[in-house]
């Protein structure tokens, strides 16, 4: 057999291959709008960048009658290809073979990506759209979830990994997206969840759809299990190729700086936060009045709107904000809001990106379902991962800062490098309204007019210890600066803080409350 | 000052109280969904679990003990004894041996 004729087999070999399932299973998969893993992958990576591995790989299978059958790359594409130029690691499953379902060949095309990934340290990718485990290949289908799940846990905070949820995911197979740091979503066409919408009807007698269960808006607004939302697949692609030009390919890198702009002459910080601090605004708006080119990349945008985070550039790089957001429930930390800002805290952290904190809360929610859902066990979440985090930590606060709250939110003795306060800063164990009447409770009661005297006694204390000026007597705010001078001294802690050290003491690891 | 969307004719803003001041703000859906808490009757006895009634061990009237079992309930293939929070008297007995209960469905109720 001559070269030429070589050749063609591998050429058809290939044709028969790159059909997935056949022409029926993919008009099945465009029939549910959704794109075949292949399109997926080649819509999502640079033009002509993707190099497939594991083409050929055939499964094992005996049992069952599963010998006879032939599933083309055992429903799943892997290979590498780069995003904007980044180099990335990505697997797509291939619902039209055998329902994407996961056997051992599968799996071990995924760990292999996986290992591949960790070694090569660049982003992992995984686009999931299967059925589950592949029933006939029993406990080696099990297996195969179990050696994912590991090596999600191995990369965590070395490369970033992201989970694309196109299609079903449910039972064991959730845990790997939820190991992983950024879950995507599409509505109608993403589904999590553990047990289905048939088991629980039958243990329960509740009747759900899987969209009112698992769906992408559940996700995205009540559960927080996902990050990004979007009403297509394609918006969501260009989603995922936004956060990977936010994000270092690795726990070594810094993420590729841009070129640096300023911020859009709308957003004026100066004309953002009303002076009474009961009054809402968008604390969005200010980050877009800090931030280059007013380009804000939130992040879980939907759920737990009360604190908000994400990534901006400044100066060209990559930062990463946490700021309350006093237009949803006065920007509390709740459970939710807490758990949001901690994880996100330990990835920028993971990832070398700069923490902006700005702080604008009450306190705490209060409220017998937050205190028996466990806001102690997850508000102390927040504290523990600014601690713990040694990038640098900037912190701004606009206007009240109250207790616990004000302890939370990067401050100095969380060991915050830089600590700004607006003019309209309130640092203070509580609002006036509260202090006044435990400080003055007597004086108020035994008054003529305890109204009055009420009024009086609040006015007192806003005057005398409403500012930040106390705090900034003890040292625990560094400078009380103008609203305009904002972007100017965050460029300048970045800049002073670039080759930031600090020394923790030696561990194995620490013991957060997850 | 400029104007947030606190003023839109789709969503108002409400007022949230936070240690004795008011705050304008919108509320979310999870905390206006939120259930309020109401002490536990000690002496009405709910499913926990919906499920199927297998044996009743007691009457209607008849006086019975603090963990004293009053019926067996399978539910998710397990049988669940179900035992008496408190001693006393049954004054409402609202299941019957194979009888299939929701979940939170009032089974017994003590005097």
């Amino acid at each position: 057999m001559g070269l030429k004729r070589k050749i063609l087999e591998l050429h058809k070999k290939r044709e028969a291959v790159l059909k997935g399932g056949g022409d029926k299973a993919i008009e099945k998969q465009a029939a549910m709008g959704k794109l075949t893993a292949r399109e997926r992958i080649i819509s999502l990576l640079d033009p002509d960048s993707f190099h497939e591995y594991d083409l050929f790989v055939e499964h094992e299978a005996r049992d069952f009658n599963m010998d006879k059958k032939i599933l083309h790359g055992d429903g799943v594409i892997i290979g590498t290809g780069t995003i904007y130029g980044a180099p990335v690691c990505i697997f797509a499953q291939d619902f039209t073979v055998a329902g994407g379902s996961l056997g051992m060949m599968h799996a071990r095309k995924i760990t292999k990506i996986m290992d591949h990934s960790l070694k090569l340290k660049v982003p992992l990718i995984g686009i999931n759209d299967s059925g589950g485990a592949r029933i006939q290949e029993g406990v080696n289908s099990l297996a195969g979830y179990g050696e994912i799940f590991f090596r999600n846990t191995l990369s965590s905070g070395v490369i970033p990994q992201i989970s694309v949820i196109l299609g079903p995911c449910a039972g064991g197979a959730v845990y790997s997206p939820a190991l992983t740091d950024f879950v995507f979503v599409v509505d109608k066409i993403s589904k999590m969840f553990i047990t289905g919408p048939e088991v629980i009807k039958t243990v329960l007698g509740e009747e759900i759809s899987m969209e009112d269960l698992g769906g992408a808006k559940v996700h995205s607004e009540i559960t927080g299990n996902a990050h990004f939302y979007a009403k297509s697949e394609a918006e969501c692609f260009e989603q995922i190729k936004k956060l990977v030009s936010f994000i270092p390919w690795n726990n070594i890198k810094k993420a590729k700086a841009f070129e640096p702009k300023e911020p859009k002459s709308e957003y004026k910080v100066s004309e953002i936060v009303p002076g009474d601090p009961r009054q809402p605004y968008d604390v969005r708006d200010v980050i877009k009045g800090i931030v280059d080119d007013s380009d804000f990349f939130e992040i879980q945008e939907n759920w737990a709107a009360n604190i908000v985070i994400g990534f901006g550039r400044m100066n060209g790089e990559t930062i990463g904000f946490v700021a309350n957001q006093p237009l949803v429930l006065a920007g509390v930390l709740d459970v939710d809001s807490s758990d949001k800002a901690a994880r996100f805290i330990r990835f920028c952290d993971a990832f070398n990106i700069p923490i902006i904190t700005l702080v604008d809360l009450p306190g705490y929610l209060p409220g017998v379902d937050q205190e028996h859902m466990g806001v102690i066990r997850h508000g102390a979440k927040v504290l523990y991962a600014y601690s713990e985090a040694t990038v640098s930590k900037i912190t701004v606060i606009l206007r009240k800062a109250y207790g616990g709250g004000y302890i939370a939110m990067a401050s100095r003795h969380l060991r915050a490098d830089f600590v700004f306060a607006w003019p309209t800063a309130e640092i203070a164990v509580m609002g006036p309204e509260g202090a006044a009447n435990i400080i003055f409770r007597k004086e108020i009661m035994e008054a003529e007019d305890p109204d009055k005297m009420r009024k009086q006694k609040v006015k007192e204390y806003k005057e005398k210890f409403a500012n930040p000026y106390v705090a900034a007597a003890r040292g625990y705010v560094d400078s009380v600066i103008e609203p305009e001078e904002t972007r100017k001294l965050i460029l300048h802690a970045i800049d002073v803080s670039d080759s930031k050290s600090v020394f923790l003491p030696q561990k194995k690891h620490g013991i957060p409350p997850f | 000052m400029k104007k947030n969307d606190c003023e839109g004719k789709k969503k108002r803003c409400r007022s949230l109280l936070i240690e004795g001041t008011k705050y304008k703000t919108y509320l979310n859906k999870k905390y206006e969904n939120r259930k309020f808490w109401k002490k536990k009757d000690e002496k009405k006895i709910f499913t926990f679990i919906p499920g199927t009634v297998v044996k009743l061990y007691v009457k209607k009237g008849q006086l019975v003990k603090k963990g004293e079992p009053l019926l067996l309930l399978e539910a998710m293939k397990m049988r669940n004894i179900i035992t008496s929070p408190a001693e006393g008297k049954i004054r409402k007995l609202k299941v019957k041996e194979g009888g299939k209960l929701k979940k939170d469905h009032l089974m017994a109720e003590l005097e």
